[in-house]
């Protein structure tokens, strides 16, 4: 029972999927927006899932000593933060308490992660973060310099989550995003390296790609690298991208089809 | 000489943006001294309901104007009217009113019942008015004017009235509502003009069926019953020889390999949600795989992008070690969740591959931007990389970095492989048969073009 019903469910919404591919009416796209729906209801509650396991798995590494563990408070500390600023924002000129609340939570999870991680002073920990979560409350409730925002997107404006966002995260991401110039680099010299015939061919067919971009290239022979350049993107190239979409293109119609006829259940970890 | 070989292109520039440069600006024509005649009007007019649509959809064709490229050629564009009656205009002002309403309880806080009562107040007229649209139409012409729906160069002998199907919308056009139409040809001075004849009453509606689409429907039934023929005769004990995959074949000697060296493997199931063919791919891969860990009892290391990915992986994962006879060994951290922020979350794999050392890792799934950043680390760890996708542009990062790559369709085809389940190596036999197929039609379609015979070049047009 535990493996049919899934497997009904999928039977029922992929033939549905199909048959609505066809079907243009405003009942048979109705039925599919509303389907669609779901994967957001569903993402929203699997995110939560997702933070427990994030959370877990931190403090797993804190209180084993992994590694690097001292990182984990970091993973913790950002997760929680932006996690408070998003939700809360400034009434008027003032912060209030506010930084006081901030710190306030901030003990109390640190508290509930001592009670999680240590072997003999839970009790201890779990009264200080008791403490520290009643001093929060009372804060939240007698402060009206700030507020929560649990049905509005205002705490996303919050500038301390945008401080953190833009001057933090976005550089953060670009950086790591910039490595791909150098890997790209590396990945090339390998690539380009002359060992045999079709090596040599691929490296001089990357030469007129790359080189029809030089202005001292395109200068001397600019029309040349031109067309010969278009016609290795648009004729060989594209040639064999589209045997592979082909292929892909088969491929998933063949998989879609042994996941809605029950064919293939290894999502359902039964193989 | 040499300083005048300087600056004479200096000079020249310099002339050639100067008054001196400059020449008279061309004449415009004088359009309000021109007697323009009014052309002739469009004949033919016709409207119909949009073909294989969802309904709220009207189209137009007519026979160009005579004045049109010809005789006079005084016709510059081809204005739509379309009769409209004046109660729209109370349906704009609830619509504007709603809008208003709406945004008030989307950017309040906490939504009061008075706001709800307004909205519903509205809804409901709303509703009633878009109920009475057939019966206000059937009054046409009285108590109602022509709108101008939009407009189409010369030349153009067709228009699509398209509307939206949100009733809250302005541009809201209601189905099984008898619409009049006229097309104008306007001439570049727009009061002279030529109206057409009226058409009407013609209502929109949805089809059940969009006939654009019969060669997806055909290729769609061909293949299913070629892999459902192929699934039944494997079934029945056939022998069915399936092409060597090196990369999968090199799964094995990875896992045996991670134990000999007493080190992890990573698998990493990409960017790709649970919706997506590739992922679905990956998680039977991935229950192979775990499988052949749990009997091994070497350490998995699956970090996911997506929290519904990481709980579907968690499943497979769990399953997979209770089929080794393993569950012992399972724990659920084996699969977490990291981010959902790219870059992110390739520097915590990236971190995990040079903290971990790998024996192996494993790339299968969709992958973007990041498959280069991942798999040179892989290789800078010194791990042996097997990765598969269907993401064209990443394949050659991916062929460049790891030591063995799954191309396009042959990720589909891992699992069967992997399982060696005569069932599913049927699917992958109807695979091949399908290629063969679209080979050949592609030779017939590469004739057929050349020689003009678009009888059969037509047959595989689809329909957006």
């Amino acid at each position: 029972m535990k493996f049919q019903i899934p497997r009904l469910l999928v039977l029922i919404f992929g033939l549905f999927m199909i048959f609505q591919y066809f079907v243009p009416h405003e009942s048979s796209e109705w039925i599919y927006e509303f389907l669609l729906d779901w994967i957001y209801i569903i993402g929203i509650f699997a995110l939560a899932l997702g933070i427990w396991s994030l959370y877990r798995v931190s403090v797993d590494k804190i209180r084993t000593r992994k590694p690097n563990w001292p990182y984990a408070y970091v993973t913790l500390l950002g997760l929680f933060t932006m996690i408070l600023f998003g939700f809360t924002s400034r009434s008027g000129d003032s912060w209030g308490w506010y930084f006081v609340f901030v710190i306030t939570v901030m003990l109390t999870m640190g508290m509930i992660i001592q009670t999680m991680i240590t072997k003999g002073s839970a009790g201890l920990y779990a009264g200080l973060a008791g403490l520290f979560f009643v001093s929060s409350i009372l804060i939240g409730i007698f402060d009206d310099a700030w507020a929560f925002h649990f049905m509005t997107a205002e705490g996303l404006q919050n500038s301390l989550f945008r401080a953190f966002f833009d001057y933090i995260l976005i550089p953060i991401l670009s950086t790591m995003f910039s490595l791909l110039a150098f890997f790209i680099a590396s990945a090339a010299y390998r690539a380009f390296r002359a060992r045999n015939v079709l090596a040599s061919l691929l490296l001089i067919a990357a030469l007129i790609v790359m080189l029809r971009f030089n202005p001292y290239v395109s200068y001397i022979c600019g029309d040349f690298m031109a067309r010969t350049s278009s016609w290795l993107m648009n004729v060989p190239n594209l040639a064999a991208q589209r045997a592979i979409v082909i292929g892909i293109g088969l491929g998933i119609v063949a998989t879609a089809l042994k996941v809605i006829l029950g064919i293939e259940r290894g999502y359902m970890g039964r193989g | 000489m040499r300083y005048w070989c300087r600056i004479a292109p200096l000079l020249l520039l310099l002339f050639s943006v100067s008054p001196f440069a400059q020449t008279d600006a061309p004449e415009l024509p004088d359009t309000a001294s021109t007697d323009l005649a009014p052309p002739a009007p469009v004949s033919m007019l016709r409207a119909h309901d949009t073909d294989d649509d969802h309904g709220h959809s009207i189209t137009l064709e007519w026979e160009l104007s005579p004045d049109d490229g010809a005789g006079q050629n005084s016709v510059v564009t081809y204005e739509v009217f379309r009769w409209v009656p004046s109660v729209m205009d109370i349906l704009d002002t609830l619509r504007s009113r709603l809008s208003i309403v709406n945004s008030e309880i989307r950017e309040a806080d906490g939504v009061t019942s008075e706001m709800k009562e307004r909205r519903v107040s509205l809804q409901t007229r709303l509703k009633e008015l878009l109920g009475q649209l057939p019966e206000i139409h059937e009054q046409y012409p009285n108590d109602g004017e022509w709108h101008q729906v939009g407009n189409v160069g010369s030349r153009n002998t067709r228009y699509v009235n398209s509307g939206s199907k949100d009733t809250e919308s302005s541009g809201f056009i209601p189905d099984f509502t008898g619409f009049y139409y006229r097309v104008d040809a306007v001439t570049v001075d727009s009061s002279i003009r030529a109206v057409s004849k009226i058409v009407g009453p013609v209502q929109s509606y949805g089809q059940w069926f969009n006939t654009g689409r019969y060669p997806v429907l055909f290729a769609v039934l061909i293949f299913g019953f070629l892999t459902l023929g192929f699934v039944i005769k494997a079934k029945k004990g056939a022998k069915l020889y399936v092409r060597p995959l090196t990369g999968i074949e090199e799964v094995n000697d990875a896992i045996g390999r991670a134990t000999e060296m007493g080190k992890p493997i990573l698998y990493v199931l990409g960017l790709g949600t649970a919706d997506m063919i590739a992922t679905i791919a990956s998680f039977t891969i991935l229950g192979r795989v775990a499988k052949r860990v749990a009997e091994h009892r070497t350490r998995l290391i699956v970090p996911t992008y997506d929290p519904i990915v990481m709980s579907v992986a968690q499943e497979v994962v769990k399953s997979s070690y209770l089929d080794a006879g393993q569950a012992d060994a399972y724990d659920d951290d084996i699969v977490f969740f990291v981010t959902q922020a790219q870059f992110a979350y390739v520097a915590a794999v990236n971190g995990i591959m040079l903290r971990e050392l790998p024996a192996t890792n494993v790339y299968m799934g969709k992958f973007y931007a990041e498959s280069l950043i991942l798999a040179e680390t892989g290789a800078l760890a010194g791990s042996i990389q097997i990765a598969g996708t269907d993401e064209i542009a990443q394949i050659p990062f991916f062929i460049v970095a790891c030591d063995y790559t799954l191309i396009g369709e042959e990720l589909y085809a891992a699992s069967a492989y992997l399982g060696r389940e005569p069932i599913l190596l049927g699917s992958l036999k109807a695979q091949d048969y399908a290629k063969a197929a679209v080979i050949t039609l592609a030779l017939a379609g590469l004739v057929a073009a050349n020689f003009g015979w678009t009888t059969f070049t037509d047959l595989f047009i689809v329909a957006n």
